[in-house]
């Protein structure tokens, strides 16, 4: 058996390979809790805010509501995200508006999230049998407090695996945030594979702290999916 | 008289569901609406707490409050109508991801805002009644189809509504939980509730009802108490449709 440090002196042509992983490992963390993590976080819940309202507007029945929603939906999901990204934070002071990198990034995710999560609730809430909607109504209540009672409570339960989708998915799409400046995790890893060269352990390093991430949260969304089913029949 | 109703009518695209419908219910009666399939009985049922607005008539109640569909509606007086009535649906449709509890508790709480304390013990009274106290705290997945509708009789009783609509309410029941809903009901009848029930048990409908309308192709063919229009019927369409739904083989 080889230790470790033959192993990594192999693949980095270092002897000081495992030192460097752990050296490393501080300033991606780091990057991770101060950047990733929340940048993640805000996008999402904003993004969830702009994907209701989109999803509502989408299943009114009125023209002015439905065409821009479709179009941004449209717009969003027809592009790439790099190219938005791209958009907000060079392409925007031509017109004056600068923003600094952290809420270009915040800006441009949140879009993101919004379009893809507003077709996942859209899709839930249209899900939820008709009958319920009139089973609502027949107890007296208005179209809002069917859908915040009694729809959107079932339509939930719905979305929570896409959805948790999604934020694995953005959570990985933050990297593309290093390339408007971000110091997140990958930023870190890049610029320190700048200064030792050790680009192979560095983004393999950082490839394990994203997977960490996302197996973490995949945990989390077990839990979550079993706790909103305690209501149905197995 | 407590509600009546003039020249109902209802179109789904092409097709002419009700034509003409005149009918009225009083106080405390109990109506049970028969009919084959697709005659239309189902869609008046719903036309009366608006899950369909109708195309053309008048309501008039007997506290003052008419809606006339032959112009455009309010959505407050549409609001104001569906507030009237409770319904029992075919399907039960209970909330899913409430209690039975929660599922009676709901309408008094949100709707009425009402103290929760009180709630608590109507809805409590109210599953007492249908014979459900020791199921309260089950959820809809745990309870048999009877039981659910029974459940959902409590739910729309505890709006304390004027006016109890039942569509099919033992329709989708296998036939022995059947006789625990009709049951309810019959109490109810008892308690002199105003009540439209759509139903296919003729039997039922004969030994509840104070008048019983029989409906067929969008119009009401005959109309009177249960010995005119199931023990006596005039019109041939009648005769044939009980002839049928009595001796089905």
């Amino acid at each position: 058996m080889y230790p470790l440090n033959n192993v990594l002196f192999t693949i980095t042509g270092q002897t000081e390979g495992w030192e460097l992983f752990i050296n490393s490992l501080v300033p991606m963390l780091t990057g991770t809790i101060k950047a990733t993590i929340p940048l993640a976080i805000i996008s999402f819940i904003i993004g969830l805010i702009i994907a209701l309202l989109t999803a509502m507007m989408r299943i009114s029945k009125s023209p002015f509501l439905t065409i821009p929603a479709t179009f941004y939906v449209s717009a969003i999901r027809g592009t790439p995200l790099l190219v938005q990204l791209f958009i907000i934070f060079y392409g925007m002071p031509t017109l004056d508006i600068t923003f600094d990198p952290y809420p270009a990034a915040i800006i441009a995710f949140s879009l993101n999230v919004g379009a893809y999560a507003s077709e996942i609730i859209r899709g839930s809430i249209l899900s939820i049998p008709k009958g319920q909607w009139e089973a609502a109504a027949t107890i007296g209540m208005t179209k809002t407090m069917a859908l915040r009672r009694i729809i959107l409570p079932q339509a939930t339960r719905v979305s929570v695996p896409p959805l948790s989708n999604t934020f694995i998915s953005l959570v990985k799409d933050t990297s593309l945030a290093s390339q408007i400046l971000v110091v997140e995790l990958f930023r870190k890893s890049q610029e320190i594979a700048a200064v030792t060269y050790d680009f192979l352990l560095l983004y393999v390093e950082a490839a394990l702290i994203y997977w960490v991430i996302c197996f973490i949260l995949s945990m989390i969304q077990s839990r979550l999916e079993k706790r909103l089913e305690r209501y149905t029949a197995r | 008289m407590y509600l009546s109703v003039t020249g109902l009518a209802k179109q789904f695209g092409d097709l002419q569901v009700l034509k003409d419908i005149n009918f009225s219910i009083e106080k405390g009666q109990v109506i049970s609406i028969i009919g084959p399939s697709g005659s239309g009985k189902t869609t008046l049922l719903r036309c009366l707490n608006a899950l369909e607005i109708p195309d053309n008539g008048i309501f008039q109640f007997e506290d003052g409050f008419t809606l006339d569909f032959t112009k455009k509606q309010k959505k407050q007086d549409l609001l104001r109508l569906r507030r009237k009535s409770g319904m029992v649906f075919q399907s039960y449709n209970l909330f899913p991801h409430k209690t039975a509890i929660e599922n009676v508790m709901e309408g008094p709480l949100i709707v009425q805002k009402r103290d929760r304390k009180e709630v608590l013990n109507l809805a409590k009274s109210l599953l007492k009644k249908v014979g459900l106290e020791d199921k309260i705290n089950l959820y809809p997945y745990q309870l048999s189809g009877g039981q659910q509708q029974r459940v959902g009789i409590a739910r729309a009783l505890a709006m304390e509504p004027e006016l109890m609509l039942f569509d099919e309410p033992t329709s989708a029941l296998d036939p022995e939980l059947v006789g625990e809903v009709l049951k309810v009901i019959k109490d109810l009848a008892k308690d002199n509730w105003t009540m439209v029930i759509v139903t296919h048990e003729i039997q039922f409908a004969y030994q509840v009802s104070d008048k019983v309308v029989f409906m067929d192709g969008g119009y009401i063919v005959e109309q009177g108490t249960p010995d005119e229009v199931i023990k006596n019927p005039q019109v041939d369409r009648t005769k044939q449709f009980l002839h049928r739904i009595l001796n089905p083989a």
